[in-house]
């Protein structure tokens, strides 16, 4: 009898999950780390001494690699100069109303009639603004950039498409073109091909090719089975099925392509201005925000946000087909009919020439020039509300920034908080952090536990407190459970060579930087998501707020940051947030709105509350969605790291941009490829997170 | 009715298709005989698939042979291995004698561009082109002239009723008018042979009806040899001169739809065709025997007809029917009491627990 007794009686045991103990591990590193880091200020602080002169070395290759291909590259600058300057003097050459002409005929043939009014008041804008010229140097870069980008990147998508082997490389090679910043290629173009717009040309090309490259693979990889065996049976030869069955069954796709292609260069274009020697719109902004003339900076940003959303429409309307069927203007614009209005376009620019050949034609006084009243009333407004604008600031500054950078510990003194952590506060934050965790851990499983106890520790000792060691192990933990030993690898080597390199500093300021910026836009846009999903009117506001957020050039945004809450690392906050705010609205808005409604309508029949729906069943239901959001928002926001180093940060993309002013294409290298890094790593997590998930499901 | 009259328009002698690692080792053994069973059992084992395994079978001109089984039983697959679209692993294909795996790459797009057509469950229609363009589309391949193509596709369009649309892109149609797009696309060229793979399947039932009845209308006319794919038991042995039941791969039997209901090659044939009322699937030329010199009755019924309609006129006294011969072949006689088997037959089907 005593035996089963004593079995039944022994309390269960404790069962630690495997997943769990190296965690523990984690844990117990963190501890000791955190507790040598006075005998030991290593762990915390990497030693300039102990780092590589990796980027002296990327300096000295890259300069006898330069000397010796250089030549062949001016050459090939100077081949491209011609059609540039070419299109450029076409452009300007062009007299307005044969420009408006031609653009409101393409707008009536891609999406009708409203489509051109708006074409002819954004354009009427330009013109009165006293952009006009600038705007067309702009414009006449785009479109030398496009077609390089089009035909490049369809070439390499048929390749990747037709030789599966190829691809894996190709997609690492694109991961690469669109993650690493701009500005870090562009020292080593610069060194190139010398110094001049080519190297913006060049550098749209390279950052505009990718989407191009992915939506033809897509559309090509998604022809339907049965339509190219229907080409087959049709006895089409392997070219005739490829231009004949498979290239206008995927074109649709590939419009899409080209519509991304042509934003990223535009976009592209205008960050390239940062060099100079162009006077195109971009410039304009650049150096009336350094001249800290806002009134010209929003006019100009202005111009920019219209010419970007102009150029969108436009591409889309051909990309896309309107679910309603063509409006009766697209049908009356007919192909032929807009050849002749392109011919009249073009008969009307030679008559205005040839009428009055030494003319502008442009209004004498743009409204740039009359901007002085504006410049002053501004600056006097923000100077009547800086209570306003500064309180905003410094409670952001006080509340969570700095918290975050030096941590609790760090804030908590009196030259900052105006106060010291006592012993007694110190085991408040403990035994409070340790007691949600336990909760947690007995409510839930260990994961979200385990989640608090280290964002516990993190939020104590800050993002620049915490000790590397610690950092590395447990984002490899974290790679090697989420996806596997790969990633681990990748995420261990990579974190490493950016710590050998003595970039730790920057690394975390971005990490803490985004990781704020993301943590905020989920926040907010989640909760505008959430609303939109339930009203259609909100909705109906949010969109085209959201399509403008996300078709105007990520440079704009600088400029309302700027303007209120003048350098420093809340206006980098406040300009990577109206970029990476797009994302989470948009994604939550579309899961709520495509749960399975049987789903919704089974538990809404059981008596749910609409909060116990959202909550219990949409909101879980739509997490794979919402999480491919959230890895735009990373995307997004680490793209933005290096537009927002232009207003004062102490980051990565600040690290880029310092080598770029003096020209230092290793460090420059190095300092964007650790930004590719951490979106590609984040890019892998999220992905194996998502797939995981969507398998539990 | 009969195949032997016909000469044989495609033979398929066999045909394995087998997905897997390398599925070429396993037939390169040249002069082994082949344990079918055997081998699919071997490489299920090590981990391949057999999709379609040892399949042989002929079929005449002017003769609708149709495939049936249930979905994952080879039978598109097996399809697109007679034209191709699939490299058979191993076997022989012989299109009016001549061995089709042999073709280069040259000549089998001369082929497809006269000599095969097709249909597919999904349509396969080109979403850019319209009506007319979709037609016209193979002769285009063929760099016809365009004023030839119209003419040609104009033609097709009517013959399958679609005049009036020409203008028209596939998503403006329904399914069933997108099939019917399918099917004038596929004949287009004038081919000999026509593949069917489940052209009806995507319909709504009452349209798959009509397409059937449109279908053998645009038979009698064109008289082609048809390879038709169903799942659909009721479609096959409606349409089917002769039919092949394929399960995993294998074709477990092959026949006119009378053998098969009437005598059932396994358990699995017979459970299948359980629900298939006799009466309707068999036919008055499939009981008619030899008259031997009797003297033949003076009612006459077509081979075709099937024995569902001759009930009334034996309840109204007539005791045996003549069949007229295909051909030169003399009449043959059909009995009252081989009709009442029958009946009796599928009285005892019905009353089984």
């Amino acid at each position: 009898m005593t035996a089963p007794a004593a079995t039944f009686r022994s309390p269960p045991r404790v069962a630690i999950e495997p997943a769990l103990l190296p965690w523990c591990g984690f844990l117990a590193v963190t501890a000791l780390c955190l507790l040598l880091k006075t005998a030991f200020p290593w762990l915390v602080t990497f030693p300039k001494e102990w780092t590589l002169p990796l980027a002296a070395g990327v300096n000295i290759v890259t300069d006898a690699v330069v000397t010796v291909v250089q030549p062949g590259f001016r050459a090939l600058s100077a081949m491209l100069e011609a059609p540039m300057r070419g299109a450029r003097l076409a452009l300007v050459w062009l007299p307005w109303p044969a420009v408006m002409l031609a653009v409101a005929a393409l707008a009536l043939k891609s999406s009708g009639i409203r489509l051109a009014v708006f074409a002819l008041l954004a354009l009427t804008y330009i013109l009165l603004a006293g952009y006009w010229p600038q705007s067309m140097s702009t414009l006449s870069l785009v479109l030398i950039a496009v077609p390089i980008s089009t035909v490049l990147g369809f070439a390499l998508g048929v390749l990747g498409y037709i030789n599966p082997r190829l691809r894996p490389v190709l997609l690492g090679a694109l991961d690469l073109m669109q993650t690493v910043p701009a500005f870090a290629y562009l020292i080593p173009l610069l060194l190139l091909f010398g110094f001049g717009p080519v190297v913006g040309l060049i550098a749209s090309a390279i950052y505009a090719t990718p989407p191009m490259v992915r939506n033809t693979m897509l559309g090509l990889d998604r022809v339907p089975a049965a339509i190219s065996e229907a080409g087959l049976m049709s006895g089409c030869t392997r070219r005739q099925q490829f231009w004949h069955v498979e290239v206008p069954t995927a074109l649709p796709q590939i419009l899409v392509g080209f519509n991304q292609t042509t934003m990223a260069a535009l976009s592209m274009v205008i960050v390239a201005a940062i060099i100079g020697g162009f006077e195109d719109i971009g410039w304009e902004v650049l150096s009336s925000m350094r001249k800290a003339e806002f009134g010209q900076s929003i006019l100009s940003g202005l111009v920019i946000a219209l010419l970007a959303i102009l150029i969108d429409r436009l591409t889309i309307g051909f990309a896309r087909e309107r679910p309603a069927g063509p409006t009766p203007a697209m049908i009356w614009m007919t192909g032929r009919r807009l050849a002749l209005f392109m011919i009249a376009a073009a008969g009307l620019a030679i008559t205005i020439r040839f009428l009055w050949p030494d003319q502008t034609l442009l209004p004498s006084t743009g409204l740039r020039t009359q901007m002085g009243v504006v410049n002053q009333w501004l600056l006097g407004l923000v100077r009547d509300y800086a209570w306003f604008f500064d309180g905003v600031r410094n409670s952001v500054l006080y509340c969570l920034l700095l918290p975050l950078r030096i941590g609790i510990s760090g804030a908590a003194t009196p030259a900052i908080w105006g106060f010291a952590l006592t012993l007694l506060a110190n085991t408040a934050y403990a035994t409070a952090v340790l007691l949600v965790s336990a909760l947690l851990m007995r409510r839930l499983r260990w994961r979200p536990a385990l989640a608090v106890l280290v964002a516990g520790i993190l939020l104590y000792t800050g993002f620049l407190g915490f000790p590397w060691p610690a950092f590395i192990l447990g984002a490899a933990l974290l790679a090697w459970q989420v996806s596997g030993v790969r990633l681990a690898l990748f995420a261990a080597v990579g974190f490493l060579l950016i710590l050998l390199n003595g970039l730790w500093g920057p690394l975390v300021q971005s990490l803490y930087l985004c990781t704020l910026a993301v943590l905020l836009c989920l926040v907010i846009g989640g909760m505008l998501g959430i609303w939109a999903a339930h009203s259609e009117r909100v909705s109906r506001i949010l969109k085209p707020i959201c399509d403008a957020l996300q078709t105007v050039p990520q440079f704009v945004f600088l400029i309302p940051a700027l303007m209120f809450f003048k350098v420093g690392e809340f206006t980098a906050l406040i300009a990577i947030m109206l970029y990476a705010i797009v994302p989470p609205i948009r994604y939550v808005e579309h899961g709520l709105r495509h749960v399975r409604i049987d789903v919704v309508e089974a538990v809404e029949q059981m008596g749910a509350t609409p909060a116990q729906t959202l909550f219990q069943v949409k909101l879980p239901l739509a997490l794979p969605v919402v999480m491919l959001g959230l890895n735009q928002t990373i995307m997004a926001a680490l793209s933005m790291l290096a537009i927002a180093a232009l207003v004062g940060t102490r980051d990565l993309g600040q690290a880029v941009y310092v080598a770029l002013g003096k020209a230092d294409a290793g460090m420059g290298l190095i300092a964007g490829l650790s930004i590719a890094f951490l979106a590609i790593l984040t890019d892998r997590l999220v992905q194996a997170a998502v797939a995981r998930r969507t398998m539990d499901l | 009715m009969s195949t032997a009259a016909r000469p044989i328009k495609l033979a398929c002698r066999n045909v394995w298709k087998v997905y897997g690692r390398r599925p070429a080792y396993y037939f390169d053994s040249r002069g082994y005989i082949i344990e079918p069973d055997a081998l699919a059992e071997r490489l299920r084992a090590e981990a391949h698939l057999p999709a379609v395994v040892d399949a042989s079978f002929e079929v005449a001109a002017g003769e609708i042979f149709v495939i049936m089984g249930l979905s994952g039983s080879g039978k598109s697959t097996l399809v697109r291995c007679l034209s191709r679209l699939v490299e058979p692993s191993a076997g022989e294909i012989l299109l009016d004698g001549r061995d089709l795996l042999k073709a280069t790459g040259k000549e089998l797009i001369e082929l497809r561009r006269h000599a095969m057509g097709m249909v597919f469950q999904n349509f396969g229609l080109l979403p850019h082109l319209t009506v007319l363009g979709n037609v016209a589309f193979p002769l285009k391949i063929q760099g016809k002239s365009s004023k030839e193509r119209e003419i040609r596709a104009r033609e097709m369009i009517s013959l399958v009723g679609l005049e009036g649309r020409e203008a028209a892109f596939p998503h403006q149609l329904s399914g069933g008018q997108q099939q019917r797009v399918g099917i004038a696309r596929s004949l287009a060229v004038g081919p000999e042979l026509w593949f069917l793979d489940e052209p009806f399947s995507a319909l709504d039932p009452l349209i798959r009806r009509q397409m059937q009845d449109e279908f053998l209308r645009l038979q009698r006319m064109l008289k082609k040899t048809i390879i038709f794919i169903t799942h659909d038991m009721a479609e096959a042995f409606r349409l089917a001169d002769r039919l092949a039941i394929m399960r995993a791969g294998k074709i477990v039997q092959i026949g006119r739809p009378a053998d098969i209901v009437l005598n059932p090659a396994d358990d699995y044939v017979a459970q299948f065709t359980e629900d298939m009322p006799l009466l309707r699937v068999i036919r008055a030329g499939d009981l008619a025997i030899a008259a031997n010199g009797t003297a033949l009755p003076e009612e006459c019924v077509a081979a075709g007809t099937s024995l569902e309609e001759l009930i009334p006129r034996l309840a109204s006294g007539v005791s045996a029917f003549a069949v007229p011969g295909e051909g030169n072949s003399p009449p043959s006689l059909l009995t009252a009491g081989s009709i009442l088997a029958v009946l009796e037959r599928e009285q005892a089907r019905r009353t089984r627990p």
